[in-house]
This record gives C-alpha cells, structure tokens and sequence, in this order.
C-alpha cells in the first residue's frame, strides 16, 4: 500500500468548543434575527400597554384610586404584568425547544452527533448557550419593560426608580423567567423530539398546569408553588404578602427557579445518550 | 482494528461482529460480519431496506446494536470524544440545516473539533462549493447537499470515510469527479465504504464489495470474485432449424434451452458451436457471446431478499 494514512493525531478535546461551536449555530441562523426581536416587542408592548392604560385614565380613578395605586406600590405591577409573563414563557419555551428539534426536523442531529459523538456534552453546551442568550433577552425584555413603564407612569407622578423597595427584584425574576422557560422547552424537546408536539408539551406544563392548580388545598397548593409562573408571582407580588391559605417564601421562589433549569438541563443532556439518533 | 502495514504506518479498519439490529419485532440487521479494509473502495450494496443504512447508523455510534460489536480503528466510534478526525460520513444528503449557509454548517462542525476554520474553506473549494458557500443550505439542489455532505466528511481529514448513497441526484460530470475522489482517498490509503442500491453505480467505483439482503450477508469479496457468480457466459444461436442443432449440440455436451426459434447455449464457446453447425450443415444467422453482468449476479443474489418486490401479491 502506498502512503497508508496516520489515524488522527488529534487535540485535547475541550467543552469550550463545544460552546463555541454552538454559539455560532444559533448566530448563524436567521430565525433567531427575528425570533428574539420580535418576542421582545410582543412582551414589551403588554407591559408598555397597560402603563398607558393607567396614564391615560388616571384622572378617571378619583382622589382615593390614584392614593391606592401609590399606595399600593401598583406602578411595580405595571412594570412586569401577568399577561406580559404569559408571553414570556410562551416565547422562551418556543425557542428553546426549536433549539433542539429544529436540528431534529433537518436530521442535522446525525450530522452533529456524528461529528461530537459525546452526544451529552453537545446538549450541555447546547444548554448553556441557549441559557445565556435566553438570559440576555430576557434582562433586555425586563429592563426597557420596567424603564418604559415607569417612565410612562412618572407623567402621573406615580412611577418609581430601580431602587424602590422589590424594583430589583421583579426585574430579576421576569428576567430570569425567559431562561428558566427556554430549558425547560429544550427539555421537553430533547424527550419528543418534535418541534409542534414539544410547544404543546410547554404550554400544558408551563401554563396550564399552574393556572389549573388551585390555592385552597395543601397538596395543589405545594404542587402549584413548584411550578416557574406561580414562582414568578411570588416574587413580584408587591406591598405585603396576600392573605393565601399557604403562604410561601420568596426564598421557595428562588429555589424554585433555580431547580426547573438544572433538571432540565439534567435531563436534556441524558435523554440522547441512549436513544438511537 | 489497527493493523502494521509493510510501511510501518498504522492503517484503520471497520471490524463489524456478529452485528444485529431489532426495532421491536423488526430484525434490520442479523448477524453481520464483515471487514473493511484501507486502501480500497469498499461498495456496500443492497436493496432498499436491506439495512446498509442501518449498519452505517451502528458503525457511527447513532443506533446502538441490539448484539454485536463494531469498532473503527479497533474502538467504538461512541467512545470517542470528538469524532471528525477518526471518521467521516456522508449519512444523508439533508442531514443539515437549511437555515444555515454552508459555510456556516461546516464552520459549526469544524468549530466543535478544533479544526481551523481553513479546512472549511479548503474543503468547500474541493467539493466545487466555494461560490455558494454563503448561501443558505434550504435553496440548494440535491447533488449540491450530496457535495456539501462530502465536504464534510473531508473536513477532518479522516482516515475512514463513509459515504451513504453518494451518488444520488448528481449530475454525470458529478458522478464522474466522485468516482475519482473516492479513488484518490484510496490511494491515499484511507479506508472508504460507500452505500448504494444500484450495482451498476458500484461497478465502476468498487474495488471490493460487501452485499447484503434483508439484513444479512450475501457476499463480501473482491469486485471479480463477485462478477464470477454471476455463471461463465453464454451463447445466443439464431439457426433456421432449431432441432437439427441441437442434438449434436447435446451431444457435445452443452446445455441447450430453445426459445422463440432461438437457442440458448451454455457450455461451449462460439467458435466450437459454428464448427457443428458448419459440421451438419445447419445455417445460422445469428451467434452472440453473452457475458453475464454484475447487474445480473447481483439480481440473483438479492432476488430472494428483496423487502418490497414489485407486483408482490400480499
């Protein structure tokens, strides 16, 4: 045989290739140029909207309502509403699940498997790019969403500054909604590895099952209080904690934005160790 | 397995063992075992869903054998942390995305194995790619995604290449440059399998051939050895009196079938069934050799096991 090549002589492999490499996908594609700008907006604009709702009729609310709304610290609602968190999960979900099945759908997996065949530590970076965007758009969301809003509010006289007690703390927790949201659609992506059935799957988990659990039993009360959204309330409800049957922590709330993430991630980079790709 | 070749020069190889593939109560693949070896075009022939894809998936670690082994290189191709130096594949000419341009795909790919960002321009330029590297994947023809699909399995520099239907969807200038690629990385001592359904495709692209049928093995060998299953060759004789020919044909001892006024004559070359004929005074108008083709063995071979026959009553 004639000049018999040399099997690879190759380089340490390293993780942070990995994140590179998948760093580059997601910038390389086109849906994310309008992915992310465009659920911004849609979020922004719930938020934005109610802001203008309680400018443009303040004056309607009587001596009295306009003292309540200060009184009750409401400008804070208005920086990040309910409505505006539905829109948020729902688009950071999407994207994090078309993070993985999209490379489902064109088979690109095989390919990608093929090329790195430490198939968890592909999903790994996967996770970790996705949060770390997923993170970024989200403090951009919560960010100009409380700017805005207060800014509106403040021609009322009724906004107020970054620094008032909770401010920080609503920001941060609508912030930290997107990434939270995002891996766990990767998750569930990783699980049916279909793009419509995974956005179905998110919805259900991230938005129905926590508007279906009731307050008023101990058992869907707990179970409601493990999920994102209801954590999220938590954290941003403002003035002093409501009168609920089973009160919790904001310190519960953080953990429980910190465990649906690292299970998620835990179980994005398993899932494809075994299956066949 | 890892081999010393004369040179001293360590060679690769894929060992598969007593492989075997269920999916449910599906068997894909039973008991396969075969070898490829470098410095050859390996083809890797089958009917469709005879399992060529299937053991290309198991070869690369993507489906998991249901009992078996198959090593590259004398490991699991699983095992290895980062898989573009040590094998390259062509699975399936869509396997990428389409909302990525081309270089983007391969720069994804090269990024993740630390390989420069060079090898992607070098490898786009080999594959006639350079001047739609900046398109988006989604708008390309089938052959352009069959040579994007061979650029990658390039851009490692492996010593293994495996090519799933690499012929499909290009054009003749297209078949013809990956013939001579597939011949280069031969030469160059690399080892290369290269699926394909059509015996005629392989016929002039394998050195060596591995056919199998339903999933299990009919033939591993040499290109020649395969062509001589196929039978010696016959002879077509067009005579005016079918009957007298044949009884001295007989005689002679051929094997004589007569069809449509015509014989068809095994066992006896052209020269000596004119001397016969010349010999009873029998005239011809027609004497043809008829070498059996690789077509032909390989229909033979694959006629009891193909999955989905045409006109099938089931």
């Amino acid at each position: 045989m004639t000049g018999a090549v040399l099997p690879a002589r190759e380089p340490r492999a390293r993780f942070r290739d990995l994140l590179a490499a998948e760093w580059l996908r997601l910038w390389s594609l086109r849906s994310t140029f309008w992915a992310l700008p465009a659920a911004m907006v849609a979020v922004v604009a719930f938020n934005v909207g109610t802001a203008w709702d309680h400018y443009r009729y303040w004056h309607a609310y009587g001596p009295a309502g306009r003292a309540d709304f200060v009184a009750h610290g409401m400008a804070l609602r208005d920086a990040f509403t309910g409505n505006a968190a539905t829109v948020l999960v729902l688009c950071a979900a999407a994207m994090g699940a078309v993070a993985v099945t999209g490379e489902y759908a064109a088979g690109s997996i095989r390919t990608t498997f093929a090329a790195v065949p430490a198939r968890g530590a592909v999903m790994s970076a996967k996770v970790l790019v996705v949060a770390a965007v997923q993170t970024l758009f989200g403090a951009a969301v919560a960010g100009l969403s409380f700017w805005l809003t207060q800014a509106v509010l403040a021609v009322r006289g009724a906004g107020v500054p970054l620094a008032h007690p909770g401010a920080l703390r609503v920001v941060v927790a609508s912030a930290l909604l997107a990434p939270v949201c995002a891996v766990t659609g990767m998750a569930l992506a990783a699980v049916v590895r279909r793009g419509s059935l995974s956005v179905v799957a998110a919805v259900v988990l991230l938005l129905f099952l926590p508007m279906a659990l009731g307050e008023r039993r101990r058992l869907t009360a707990v179970l409601a209080h493990t999920t994102p959204l209801r954590a999220w309330e938590r954290l941003v409800a403002a003035g002093p904690a409501e009168a609920v049957p089973y009160p919790w922590s904001t310190g519960g709330a953080w953990l429980v934005y910190g465990m649906w993430p690292a299970a998620a991630a835990v179980v994005t980079a398993l899932v494809v160790r075994r299956r066949d790709q | 397995m890892s081999r010393r070749a004369a040179g001293g020069t360590v060679v690769v190889m894929i060992d598969v063992r007593e492989l075997t593939k269920r999916y449910g109560g599906r068997t894909a693949v039973r008991t396969l075992t075969f070898t490829v070896r470098p410095g050859r075009v390996t083809g890797f022939l089958g009917p469709n869903g005879a399992g060529k894809s299937t053991t290309l998936r198991m070869i690369l670690g993507l489906h998991a054998p249901t009992s078996g082994s198959v090593t590259v290189g004398g490991r699991p191709f699983a095992e290895r942390s980062r898989g573009l130096r040590h094998v390259g594949a062509l699975l399936d000419a869509g396997d990428a995305h389409g909302g990525l341009t081309a270089r983007a795909h391969l720069a994804v790919l090269a990024r993740g194995n630390r390989l420069p960002l060079a090898r992607v321009d070098a490898v786009l330029e080999e594959v006639g790619l350079a001047d739609a590297a900046r398109r988006r994947i989604g708008g390309f023809s089938l052959g352009m995604r069959q040579r994007l699909g061979i650029a990658g399995a390039l851009l490692g520099d492996p010593p293994v290449l495996l090519f799933d239907e690499p012929l499909n969807g290009l054009d003749p200038e297209g078949v013809r440059w990956v013939r001579g690629l597939f011949r280069r990385l031969a030469d160059e001592g690399r080892t290369v399998f290269v699926s394909s359904h059509l015996m005629t495709e392989m016929e002039h692209t394998a050195d060596e051939l591995v056919v199998i049928g339903r999933g299990r093995l009919i033939a591993a060998e040499s290109l020649a050895a395969f062509a001589g299953r196929a039978g010696g060759p016959d002879v077509l004789v067009g005579t005016s009196d079918p009957a007298a020919l044949a009884g001295p044909l007989l005689a002679a001892g051929a094997v004589v079938v007569e069809e449509a006024g015509r014989l068809t004559v095994s066992g006896l070359p052209a020269a000596r069934i004119g001397e016969l004929a010349l010999r009873h005074r029998v005239p011809l108008h027609e004497l043809t050799t008829r070498t059996a083709s690789l077509e032909e063995a390989f229909m033979e071979l694959t006629a009891g096991s193909v999955e989905y026959p045409a006109g099938d009553p089931r």
